[in-house]
């Protein structure tokens, strides 16, 4: 029973331990001086393989959650007469919910795990240790441009996620089911607001990218120099951060959204 | 060379995001550009102003011409106080106007209506509108008919 509690006490403390470095390296990763001599063009280099090489994936989901939204929002909303209500179901569901947290679902699982790998093999081959030993700051080369990378393609690929499911939902609840194209317009015009729908969509996509590309990078950093430990990490970084983007959600939603 | 190809592709991409949030302005959310030419503000006191929220709609003939700025009590005749901003373009709501709280559809959500009036004189900011109509209240309506007729009944 004593030794029992022992090592739940320790879990807990390595728990709030890990927790803490995690904090101080995004601390330090993002108060350090920029590294001006080639800053923009790491952080290009990184929004490049973080941003430009998810495009295809959100691009591609987006087109089909897009549309599968539409085919179910009309099945059921035909019964009632109200197709032509689809419209703002799709935009709202999408704006507020689908768009910032599907678009984050599959950022973790292709952008996130990648650089836990990245920076995780960076460490086992002792990469950044050599980096230290010539005076160049790994938070500063490494860390930080990957980390501004993440916190500036979430909110662009969960916009175009956004506009490609919504064609999407127009071609299928427009041009195939044949909801009228003035009143779906409409309709989504009337109840969508842009403060209130787009900009905290905005909001809340930069949060998760800013969470993934964290929990991803402290993994990356914090990883058991093996082989199996980058397999680890790179699980880990999936699991946790899909975690932690639906239960921000939960929470960003009901700040933005709940009831007054 | 390398490197500049990457900035080019890394641009167009926040180009693409940039536009997609225009887009989603634009043809989702309806913003227009030439909105907020000014607004000046009305006071209507309603009875009951059923499920009235802010930011509901103010409509004349149907027409969009304003918001519902905010709702509160007011303590003297404890009366619900609805302030309504009206664009300044519709400066032709006169004295007599009728303001009354409809439902748009059965279920749907609740506005403010203001029906214009011939008198002389026309609002303006800070003025009230003393003729109002309070929300329909569906419990009400079936609470007097059930009540007529038992009384009727009680009556035979």
């Amino acid at each position: 029973m004593i030794d029992y509690l022992q090592r739940l006490g320790a879990s807990g403390l390595a728990t709030l331990q890990t927790l803490g470095r995690a904090t101080v390296l995004w601390w330090q990763a993002m108060t350090c001086a920029p590294d001006w001599r080639n800053g923009p063009g790491l952080l290009a280099r990184q929004l490049y393989f973080v941003g430009v090489y998810s495009l295809l994936i959100i691009v591609v989901s987006g087109l089909f959650i897009g549309m599968v939204l539409s085919l179910q929002g009309y099945t059921v909303l035909v019964r009632f007469g109200a197709a032509e209500a689809l419209g703002q179901l799709v935009s709202l569901s999408l704006l507020r919910e689908l768009g910032p947290v599907v678009a984050a679902l599959l950022f973790a699982g292709r952008a996130g795990s990648a650089m836990t790998a990245e920076i995780g093999l960076m460490k086992a081959t002792e990469q950044l240790a050599a980096m230290e030993m010539i005076g160049v700051d790994p938070l500063r080369r490494v860390i930080r441009p990957r980390l501004l990378a993440g916190m500036l393609a979430m909110p662009v690929l969960a916009q175009i996620f956004n506009v490609v499911a919504i064609w999407g939902a127009v071609m299928v609840g427009v041009h195939w089911l044949g909801v009228d194209a003035g009143s779906f317009w409409s309709n989504m015009q009337n109840v969508v607001d842009f403060d209130e729908d787009v900009i905290n969509g905005v909001i809340k996509s930069f949060v998760f990218g800013a969470v993934i590309t964290w929990i991803a990078v402290h993994q990356g950093y914090d990883v058991v120099p093996t082989s199996e430990g980058i397999a680890a990490a790179t699980t880990r970084t999936v699991v946790y951060s899909s975690l932690a983007v639906l239960a921000l959600d939960f929470l960003l939603t009901a700040v933005m959204f709940g009831v007054d | 060379m390398q490197t500049r190809n990457i900035e080019i592709i890394v641009g167009a991409f926040m180009l693409a995001g940039i536009l997609s949030v225009a887009w989603l302005g634009i043809q989702v959310s309806g913003l227009t550009m030439q909105e907020s030419t000014g607004s000046y503000k009305l006071t209507a006191y309603f009875n009951n102003i059923g499920g009235l929220t802010e930011r509901g709609k103010v409509t004349i003939a149907g027409v969009l011409v304003g918001r519902v700025a905010s709702i509160d009590l007011d303590p003297i005749s404890v009366r619900a106080r609805v302030e309504l901003h009206i664009d300044n373009s519709v400066d032709y709501i006169t004295e007599d106007s009728i303001a009354s709280i409809k439902t748009a559809g059965v279920l749907g959500e609740k506005y403010v209506s203001i029906a214009i009036g011939g008198a002389e004189d026309v609002l303006g900011n800070g003025d009230v509108i003393h003729d109002t109509q309070s929300a329909f209240v569906l419990e009400d309506l079936i609470g007097t008919v059930l009540s007529t007729l038992f009384n009727e009944k009680a009556e035979e």
